[in-house]
């Protein structure tokens, strides 16, 4: 039905373009040259005849089936006026079957025949109400439109001002979604807040949710730092892996490769940024955690197979291309007049580069590390698998922590009841993690963008 | 005298010399030191990778091979006992023809299959089997292929009555005791297995009657609970097909349009920079973020279904929006400015030159763009884990609106499972799967952008 009813549009718009198009030559023959180009007519009048119609029918089959329920509700013998809610919806369901031939097995009473009956006459009178209404509106639109058709009617414009329409909405959905973002992150946080003050929420040095069972008094703690505190210490583990090298690939992918090996190792270093996170969790759970504990028995230290180091060093081996890549942009965008400067005053290579160029990008270079160091704050599949989920002060990497993201996945997971705290600190959670993430971007944008000016 | 100062001067211009030369060769030294310290950072990076991939295609490759049982079922009308197979009756409603179908689908269902899969395992081995031991020998069978069993009888009721060769998977427990992914000398009471059912499969392996071949499990069934042996990825599979068709419907459309608003038409005010710097911020915003965005609005405030693809579609399509943003800007930016002063020149309108001759040099790169932005949403699982995608599923969704997981989401579960050392392996399959798709999902963009590279 609806199916067959959006092709017959689609028809009437065809045969609306040809009408217009024939139309605009038919004016045009007066002597008078067209304002647009004989197509532009038709698409005009293609759109006055069938849009109109679809928005038609997308309002229609939107309310039909509930205003036909009530209806049908109304007709029932009085004695299913005090039906509650969930019987009723039964009872329509059984009508519904009834109504569209599929039938029902066992009893059938006479008034659920008779309601069937009634609804299937409301549905096929709506049906056609609905096409007879479609049908009027397209043609109205469609001789309304062939009738503006002159030579001086700008059809190209009216056309072109709907598309730039259409594109300047499309650029709001990103705007939409942030003010989504933020909106429900603050809507659900105020609602946390009311169960947890905030001052116990950012500098409480306890984690300890409890999944309280209803009625009873007792509440979790609910304090931040330990997951803050764990979020940063695998951070920073994951920069001093991934800073050195990848920062070193960078400068002798950019200074001193030959560019065959450019060519070879560049897309096969950016392939770990392509892989999806999961599988680095997978990886650090299978093969380096048990690879470091193993190590640590060997040299008499006790680390974990999950803990803050095997995360971070996973971690880290995921955001060296990120830091590579950006890194060597920047460097290769120094001029090379300084370059050469400091190599005619003598200087070996490294020394150009340690001197001269890597301090002059330097701004560049810290801004790609702000951009790695947020991406290692937001990452989640990571440290859910490999870090141990341990929220406690304490500052051993070969112990399991817990992080910001790991809290988030396992607070919400699960049944989505939102009026608990123990689910709605995801939300005060979440907006820590916006904020916090939010500012280093914000930095990095400014501190590279400040940087390119220095050299353009 | 002057043959002294001579001396002197000479002297020191050797000693300066010498310094000079010393210097310069630990500043060569120095120099060595710095650019093997660069190779060093690259073949680690490269190191890296290549332990990561073998590290998985070593667990995962085996995995796609599964222990088989090739056993004579004698399908005994004795044990099978079903009535003719119903036909829709003239005049008969649908709903009393689905009933009867219904009944003798439940007659199928109490057959009980199993022991069709006993007696075939007893004609295989050796010696008298007593009743007793019918749970060793039924731990040597997936559970799933008594289903299996009822599927082919259902499909074909004439095979009551004859004897078939079926292939059947082994148990996942006698998978991992033959591949020897359990020490074989543990101790009877830490063994998945009875002591009776391991020399069953030992002495099934030796006649033959088990083989190592390729199952076609792992794709073609979706997951499985009680029968692991038989749990495949296609449930997870179809929800990640339906959210990737979300995303490629919904975010390509929406991203190129608003990047080019902001690119071609966007006067240059406070507006349009605030788009840009939100598009930009949008883009470094963690994906968990996102997932807490779809708990909150989607399903807490527009009460849409938990598990549903529609969701994670529109939650990835939010993700992916920035990306594909920022690519299709960068892709117009490229095409040079006289390709535009050149239609504009001849009369042509704004739009008329973006989408007749700027759009389609922009195609290869906007494709490029948008291949990756999907491959990226493809790979991604925090924001599903928070919107309810990680429940088990069962059944192959048909609709974006049935219960349904991912593909990453599905090795997020497997590799969480307690049947550790077959799990492994599955998970490691499973992730092979998915790099394959993403791999190769990236290849194609690779492969578009050197077919269509211009150089201006």
């Amino acid at each position: 039905m609806n199916l067959v009813l959006t092709v017959t549009v689609l028809i009437a718009m065809a045969l609306a373009y040809q009408v217009g198009l024939a139309r605009s030559k038919a004016v045009a023959t007066g002597g008078e040259r067209l304002h647009s180009r004989p197509g532009y007519y038709g698409v005009l009048v293609a759109l006055w005849c069938g849009l109109p119609a679809l928005l038609l029918f997308g309002l229609w089959s939107l309310f039909q089936d509930s205003i036909i329920e009530i209806l049908v509700v109304r007709q029932l013998p009085v004695e299913f006026a005090s039906l509650g809610e969930q019987e009723l919806q039964a009872l329509l369901r059984r009508i519904s079957a009834l109504a569209s031939g599929r039938g029902l097995v066992g009893e059938v009473e006479a008034f659920e025949v008779s309601a069937a009956e009634h609804m299937a006459r409301l549905g096929s009178l709506g049906n056609l109400i609905m096409v007879a209404s479609m049908a009027v509106v397209a043609v109205l639109g469609l001789l309304g439109a062939r009738r503006h058709v002159t030579p001086r009617l700008k059809a190209r414009n009216h056309i072109e001002r709907l598309i730039m329409l259409l594109l300047a909405l499309s650029s709001g959905v990103a705007i939409l979604t942030t003010v989504g973002i933020v909106l429900s992150m603050i809507g659900e946080a105020i609602h946390f807040f009311r169960y947890v003050s905030p001052v116990e929420f950012f500098f409480g040095t306890v984690w300890n949710p409890r999944f309280s069972t209803a009625g009873s008094g007792t509440q979790g703690q609910f304090g931040l730092l330990p997951l803050l505190w764990g979020t940063l210490m695998v951070s920073i583990i994951a920069l001093l892996v991934a800073i050195p090298l990848g920062l070193m690939t960078a400068i002798y992918m950019a200074e001193y490769a030959p560019a065959w090996l450019r060519s070879v190792a560049k897309p096969i270093i950016e392939i770990l940024a392509g892989i999806p996170t999961i599988v680095y969790g997978f990886f650090a759970l299978v093969v380096i955690g048990p690879f470091l504990s193993g190590l640590g028995e060997m040299i008499g230290i006790s680390i974990r197979a999950t803990s803050a180091l095997t995360a971070g060093l996973v971690m880290g081996i995921m955001i060296i291309p990120f830091v590579s890549s950006l890194s060597d942009d920047i460097i290769t965008q120094v001029p090379k007049a300084l370059r050469d400067g400091a190599l005619g005053l003598g200087a070996t290579k490294s020394e150009s580069i340690r001197q001269v160029v890597l301090p002059a990008a330097l701004p560049g270079i810290v801004g790609a590390f702000l951009l790695a160091a947020s991406r290692a704050i937001g990452e989640t599949m990571i440290v859910v698998l490999a870090a141990g989920n341990n929220p406690a002060l304490h500052a051993n990497p070969f112990e399991a922590v817990s992080t910001i993201t790991v809290t988030i996945v396992n607070q919400l997971t699960g049944d989505m009841d939102f009026s608990s705290p123990q689910s709605l600190v995801a939300f005060a959670l979440g907006l820590t993690l916006f904020v916090i993430t939010l500012g280093l971007n914000v930095i990095a944008l400014v501190v590279v963008r400040k940087y390119r000016q220095q050299y353009e | 005298m002057s043959t002294t100062q001579f001396d002197t001067a000479d002297s020191k211009r050797r000693e300066r010399l010498a310094t000079i030369e010393r210097s310069l060769k630990s500043r060569h030294a120095r120099e060595r030191r710095f650019r093997r310290l660069g190779l060093t950072a690259v073949v680690s990076g490269l190191v890296l990778v290549a332990i990561l991939f073998a590290s998985i295609l070593m667990r995962g490759v085996p995995a796609f091979w599964q222990a088989t049982l090739y056993l004579d079922v004698y399908f005994d009308p004795e044990v099978i006992q079903i009535s003719e197979r119903p036909v829709q009756a003239p005049g008969e409603s649908d709903a009393e023809f689905r009933e009867r179908e219904l009944a003798w689908l439940g007659e199928l269902g109490r057959v009980n299959w199993n022991v069709l899969i006993d007696e075939a395992l007893k004609a295989e081995l050796p010696g008298e089997i007593e009743s007793r031991q019918t749970r060793d020998l039924r731990a040597l069978v997936a559970s799933a292929e008594r289903h299996a069993l009822r599927e082919r009888v259902m499909h074909a009721p004439e095979l009551v009555g004859q004897t078939l060769n079926v292939k059947m998977l082994a148990s996942a427990n006698v998978d991992v005791w033959l591949k020897g992914n359990i020490d074989r000398s543990l101790p009877d009471h830490r063994q998945q297995l009875s002591a009776q059912t391991r020399e069953w499969a030992d002495y099934l392996a030796g006649e033959g009657a088990i083989r190592n071949s390729f199952s076609t499990a792992l794709f073609v069934n979706p997951d499985s609970r009680s029968s692991s042996a038989s749990a495949g990825l296609a449930g997870a599979f179809m929800g990640s097909l339906f959210m990737m068709l979300i995303v490629i419907v919904l975010s390509v459309p929406l991203g190129v349009a608003s990047a080019i608003y902001l690119e071609e038409f966007a006067p240059k005010n406070r507006l349009t920079d605030l788009i840009e710097i939100n598009i930009n911020n949008l883009a470094a915003v963690p994906s968990i973020v996102f997932g807490l965005l779809g708990a909150a609005i989607f399903i807490g405030y527009l009460r849409l279904p938990l598990s549903a693809p529609l969701v994670g579609g529109l939650v990835l399509t939010l993700m992916t929006l920035p990306t594909i943003i920022i690519a299709t800007r960068a892709s117009l930016r490229s095409i040079p400015p006289s390709i535009r002063q050149a239609a504009l020149g001849i009369g042509a309108s704004r739009v008329q030159t973006v989408f007749h001759h700027v759009l389609p040099l922009a195609l290869p790169g906007i494709l490029t763009g948008s291949i990756l932005g999907v491959a990226q949403a493809l790979g991604e699982t925090a924001p599903l884990l928070l919107i309810g995608m990680n429940a088990f599923v069962a059944n192959v969704p048909s609709s974006p609106l049935d219960q349904a997981t991912a593909l990453p989401v599905q090795i997020y579960l497997w590799q969480g499972n307690e049947l550790r050392n077959f799990f492994e392996a599955r998970t490691s399959a499973a992730i092979i799967v998915l790099l394959a798709l993403m791999l190769s999902l990236n290849a194609v963009a690779i492969w578009l952008r050197k077919k269509f590279e211009t150089r201006w």
